[in-house]
């Protein structure tokens, strides 16, 4: 485990990555828990990227302030701040349904433009399509590829297969609990076989049992599918959990304001007392930003 | 069970408040008919095949002016919602004619397209083309945006968007705009036939006055009031029901 606070260095991720990779895990004076494989090449690629958006009352507010973030190929990132940082935007800006005030989003080098099926979102609210069934929902986005039918349908039961709902396949979404839905979104995401996997708080909702469940799987897909995942949350512990490093960003304008590498070994439990002790660190590092964010929205409700 | 209870006791007390009327005799039976008057003409008009006929003419019609207008209002619908510049504009001005009566258009019609089919199905389109154009426009504005959102991220352009994601999407909030378009389009049509030799219900309303025939004239009032709910209740509330089904919308059982 170790604690990376030195904002220069950050802004060059790629190198600090293959320093990773000829010399391991131990350079910029850290000390590792366990060896994880860190990958080569950055597959994800944000630079300078800012947002403003116009706010009610004074003006414009910038939401979020050159973020400069490199992801590599199979990494699994989480993305921890206050509400209001801007995390669900940045999100957005990746997926190409926003453009960003400033910066540019690469993938495999090259810059993004819009939306696309390589990268692929998980909204905070799903955004499965009611009208359609659980399968034609997984099936959504090989129909707009124009894959045929018959061809979808088999790719849509392994995938459902792989998230354990195949004998949903012919329920109506409001059929489903939670728990369901979430991993239905989940097969819609992972059957356009997407570069980079998106997701928006996908667990906040969820009961604590169901949610521990979500992350089992979830670590399991990521590892049989060699996904690469972009993870926001509100919760420390999670991203702990999950993460092979957590980006830290500070409330408005968001920038970031500090990564951890997770080298704990995997698979990783919430209750594990390693993921709580770095949960806490990374927690008091958070705690000004979480009062700052209070704090606003404290002013906000005396002085609207 | 209860609920048709009371209906049939309704109905039962309507129709004896009528025989009473008539029996009554303040008005002659050509102005003021007793019921078995009009059933008599009800069993004649489909005796004669007439009233089949003019069922067949109407329906015909309804189904080709309806059927431009739902086209039509959807597809004007999405481009208004989609569009701050034509919300604006065209928006504004298809409300505010939406206070027209559609047989306003009728003497427009019939300079246009003189005494033809192509008249009455003007009037037609005219009278249900702005409710579903302005319940389409409503849709898109209500419906959430993360279907959009979601459609766009898994791959959908275009016109992929809108057939895929945008019109089911919206059609909870477009369903009622077809609802009252076809009401609007059945009123449009009858008024529309009254106007000429057009082999319609709304003509065979017309012989009924002038033959001074009120039995006829109530016979095919019944007429266009049993078609009005019998496709209201086989399509419409189907459509809805098979809809709340899907979305999950129905009250849990």
């Amino acid at each position: 485990m170790h604690k990376l606070n030195n904002a220069t260095k950050l802004t060059d991720l790629s190198r600090v990555r293959s320093e990773h990779r000829r010399l391991g895990p131990t350079v910029a004076g850290v000390t590792s828990v366990a060896v994880v494989p860190r990958p080569a090449s950055a597959k994800l690629t944000l630079q300078k990227v800012s947002q403003r958006y116009q706010s009610p009352h004074n003006g414009q507010l910038l939401a979020l302030d050159n973020i400069e973030l490199s992801v590599g190929a199979g990494e699994f990132v989480c993305i921890v701040g206050p509400s209001g940082c801007g995390k669900s935007t940045l999100l957005h800006i990746i997926a190409g349904l926003t453009h960003p005030a400033a910066g540019e989003v690469f993938l495999d080098g090259k810059p993004v433009q819009g939306a696309g099926t390589d990268r692929i979102l998980i909204f905070q609210d799903l955004g499965l399509f009611p009208w359609l069934t659980v399968a034609q929902n997984v099936e959504f986005g090989m129909r707009m590829a124009g894959m045929s039918k018959n061809e979808r349908r088999e790719k849509a039961r392994n995938y459902l297969r792989l998230v354990h709902l195949a004998n949903f396949e012919d329920n109506y979404v409001h059929q489903l609990s939670g728990g369901m839905k979430q991993r239905v979104a989940l097969a819609r995401a992972l059957a356009t076989e997407p570069d980079v996997l998106l997701m928006d708080e996908p667990f906040a909702a969820l009961d604590a049992q169901t949610r521990d469940l979500l992350h089992d799987e979830l670590e399991r897909i990521w590892a049989e599918t060699g996904s690469t995942i972009v993870f926001v949350t509100h919760n420390v512990r999670e991203a702990v959990r999950l993460g092979d490093r957590v980006v830290l960003l500070t409330f408005r304008p968001g920038r970031v304001k500090t990564e951890f590498h997770v080298n704990l070994p995997r698979p990783r439990h919430l209750e594990d007392v390693d993921v709580a002790q770095m949960a806490r660190d990374i927690h008091d590092e958070l705690r000004d930003e979480i009062n700052k964010s209070l704090e606003a929205e404290y002013r906000h409700e005396t002085h609207p | 069970m209860k609920r048709i209870l009371k209906q049939a006791v309704f109905y039962a007390a309507l129709l004896a408040v009528w025989v009473i009327v008539a029996k009554l005799k303040i008005w002659p039976p050509y102005v003021f008919p007793e019921p078995w008057g009009v059933w008599e003409s009800l069993k004649a008009g489909f005796a004669d095949h007439s009233f089949w006929i003019a069922i067949g003419v109407s329906m015909k019609r309804i189904a080709v002016g309806y059927g431009i207008s739902v086209v039509l209002g959807v597809v004007l619908g999405l481009m208004i919602a989609s569009s701050k510049f034509l919300e604006e504009t065209l928006g504004g001005l298809l409300v505010s004619l939406q206070s027209l009566p559609s047989i306003c258009w009728l003497p427009l019609a019939v300079l246009w397209f003189g005494l033809t089919e192509k008249a009455i199905l003007f009037v037609v389109i005219m009278g249900s083309v702005l409710s579903i154009t302005i319940a389409m426009e409503d849709g898109r504005h209500q419906m959430p945006k993360i279907y959009s959102m979601a459609g766009r991220n898994l791959g959908a352009r275009g016109l992929k968007l809108f057939y895929f994601v945008l019109l089911p999407a919206s059609l909870p909030y477009l369903v009622s705009g077809l609802k009252q378009g076809w009401a609007f389009a059945w009123r449009s049509l009858i008024s529309g036939e009254m106007i000429f030799v057009s082999l319609g219900l709304g003509q065979l309303l017309m012989m009924g006055r002038d033959l001074n025939d009120m039995s006829q004239v109530i016979a095919v009032m019944i007429l266009i009031v049993a078609i009005g709910y019998i496709v209201d209740a086989l399509v419409f509330r189907l459509v809805e029901r098979r809809l709340q089904e899907k979305w999950g919308l129905l009250p849990a059982a």
